[in-house]
């Protein structure tokens, strides 16, 4: 898709840099006069609202590292110094731990996105993986950072997950140590983490500039899910129309955000982070943040230790072999009528997953003698329907499924031309 | 370079291979340090042992205490939660062993059986249990469940073993050392 490049340098000085380092040329190639396909929705402005997101959480960062202290006996009182004295301190902190849930919220939209137009298949697997491996970063850098404020959900948070790597054979251990840097949760592990939760950041940009990359070399998928084949009649270029669409994107998610970080600031966090983590007494009810629920849900689903972990980190791991279990040729689910429907009701258990990992596991749904069924078996049945749909509901779709006729082109879809022939 | 092809390896091949490997070994004695400064330190291990005064905690109470960063539950057992523990068929347990294995003995050389020490962790997540709760009067973790008896042997819910027991000995009647 990236054509012959159209960069003609205007003066003395850019022909000059042109010649030496041609930045200026790569930046009007991939940002200005790159070719968009023209009937991109909405749902496409996610990818400038998570660059929007990561720098916010980048320059917020920055700043509370210059007024935080890394050490267990100073960490939480740093956080309180943060928030009432530093000037404006409230505002960066809140946005920094709002912004994370933002982010998460865009990240999910983006994925399901992708879900939902087949934007992980051929020959985007490696833009797909990719970006797996940035939502894998997000929530190993989330994590970190939830630690750091040092309170209660922070200190038994570590404690959980850091165990989670305990229950894997062999290396478990010494990992868990290696996380720890004593014999449990401390002040190594919170400068360590500190330490991580700042690289991590410019780790997940790094990747980003290889997704953008690799987004680039393929072309942007489409609601049609029909690859550009006129450039002239199917595409517009990048700037203005994608620039514009994705700034009025990024306005309207910002209002999303300024109602949590100025009305309800507090609304996505647990009141327990506000008590000073205490080893020697847990929380009545852990929960991670709300990013993590349905992981969580899985973990908790399989009665064996090991096997729980493992099917979390499953619950992840299948996406990365995504774009090889779906069979189907068409991509978008416009033209997947079963796929669609399968595609909602993934989306509800995924949904319906995140809040069995808010509840106590014992908690009786339906009431059946003394017992019943309970939360632990929900999230049983779920579990096994979330890796359903892709071991098997995607495979079997793809073979099995008749989709609609697709349009010739981009051009012809928007015309409304789509499905009379063919 | 000019251009050798030689059927036979040369010396030259062989100071290259030679040299390459020397570099794969010096470059992972160089990473060692970088993967160990992630070990407990040195004022991490000085930590490792303390001394408890037991002689306050009176029968059918327990105390926590904390050791290396963790709770340690040290419980004075009544002649029941003994009887309890002694009780159990041992084949029929998860993570099977006797009371008696769980114990030291006191300075007397005798087994002290109303003392009963264990690392606070759950042994499935890392959560603190709490004592004198759950089916068996022992621990019941809140996180997720599990059940412990009054030798702090798993029973019920997701973890996979017993309480740990911590290295522990008497150093007098009221004192014990942990570590």
């Amino acid at each position: 898709m990236s054509g012959e490049s159209t960069y003609n340098p205007g003066n003395g000085f850019t022909r000059w840099l042109d010649a030496r380092l041609p930045v200026m040329r790569l930046v009007h190639d991939s940002f200005v006069d790159y070719p968009t396909p023209k009937n991109l929705n909405y749902w496409w402005t996610f990818g400038g609202i998570l660059s929007l997101c990561l720098g916010i959480q980048i320059i917020t960062g920055i700043i509370l590292a210059m007024h935080y202290v890394p050490s267990t006996d100073l960490a939480f009182a740093s956080v309180e110094h943060i928030m009432r004295d530093v000037n404006f301190g409230w505002l960066i902190r809140y946005t920094h731990a709002n912004g994370a849930s933002m982010f998460f919220i865009a990240v999910y939209i983006h994925m399901f996105r992708g879900l939902y137009y087949g934007s992980y298949k051929a020959p985007r697997e490696v833009l797909w993986i990719l970006g797996v491996l940035i939502y894998l970063l997000m929530m190993a850098t989330a994590f970190f950072g939830y630690v750091l404020p040092w309170g209660q959900m922070s200190f038994w948070g570590a404690t959980v997950i850091t165990n989670l790597f305990g229950a894997i054979p062999v290396v478990g251990e010494s990992v868990r140590t290696w996380l720890w840097g004593g014999f449990s949760v401390g002040d190594p592990t919170l400068n360590r983490f500190f330490s991580l939760h700042y690289l991590f950041p410019f780790l997940i940009a790094g990747v980003v500039v290889l997704h953008v990359w690799a987004l680039h070399v393929t072309g942007q998928n489409n609601p049609s899910g029909v690859e550009v084949k006129d450039p002239k009649k199917d595409t517009v270029p990048f700037t203005p129309y994608a620039t514009i669409k994705d700034g009025f994107g990024m306005s309207v998610f910002l209002i999303l955000f300024a109602y949590f970080v100025f009305f309800n600031p507090n609304g996505l966090g647990e009141p327990d982070n506000y008590i000073l983590a205490n080893p020697l007494k847990t929380p009545p009810h852990i929960v991670p943040e709300w990013y993590l629920l349905p992981f969580y849900a899985i973990l908790r689903a399989v009665p064996d230790k090991l096997g729980g972990v493992l099917a979390m980190f499953g619950a992840i791991a299948v996406l990365f072999v995504l774009p090889w279990l779906d069979t189907s040729k068409v991509r978008s689910a416009r033209f997947r009528p079963l796929y669609r429907q399968f595609f909602w009701i993934h989306v509800v258990v995924c949904i319906v997953l995140g809040w069995c990992g808010a509840q106590s596991p014992d908690k009786i749904l339906i009431h059946v003698g003394e017992g019943g069924f309970d939360v632990t078996d929900l999230s049983r049945i779920l579990a096994i329907y979330y890796f359903l749909h892709f071991l098997v509901i995607f495979p079997v779709l793809g073979l099995k499924e008749k989709t609609k006729a697709l349009p010739d082109s981009i051009a012809d879809s928007v015309l409304g031309k789509s499905a009379a022939k063919a | 370079m000019a251009d050798i092809h030689a059927e036979e390896p040369t010396r030259r091949d062989f100071l290259y291979v030679a040299s390459g490997s020397f570099v794969a070994v010096g470059a992972a004695f160089a990473v060692w340090p970088l993967i160990d400064q992630m070990n407990p330190d040195a004022s991490v291990l000085a930590l490792a042992s303390i001394e408890v005064d037991i002689s306050s905690v009176p029968v059918g109470q327990e105390i926590t205490v904390k050791w290396r960063g963790k709770p340690v539950f040290i419980r004075h057992r009544s002649e029941e939660e003994i009887a309890a523990a002694e009780a159990v068929d041992v084949s029929t347990l998860r993570d099977p062993q006797t009371d008696d294995a769980r114990l030291v003995d006191n300075p007397e050389g005798k087994l002290a059986k109303d003392w009963l020490v264990v690392i606070g962790i759950c042994t499935h997540l890392g959560c603190v249990p709490l004592a004198y709760k759950g089916e068996y009067d022992g621990y019941f973790c809140p996180c997720h469940g599990s059940v412990y008896d009054t030798s702090g042997r798993i029973r019920k819910g997701p973890a996979p073993l017993n309480l740990e027991v911590p290295p522990y000995k008497f150093v007098s009647d009221t004192k014990v050392q942990i570590g």
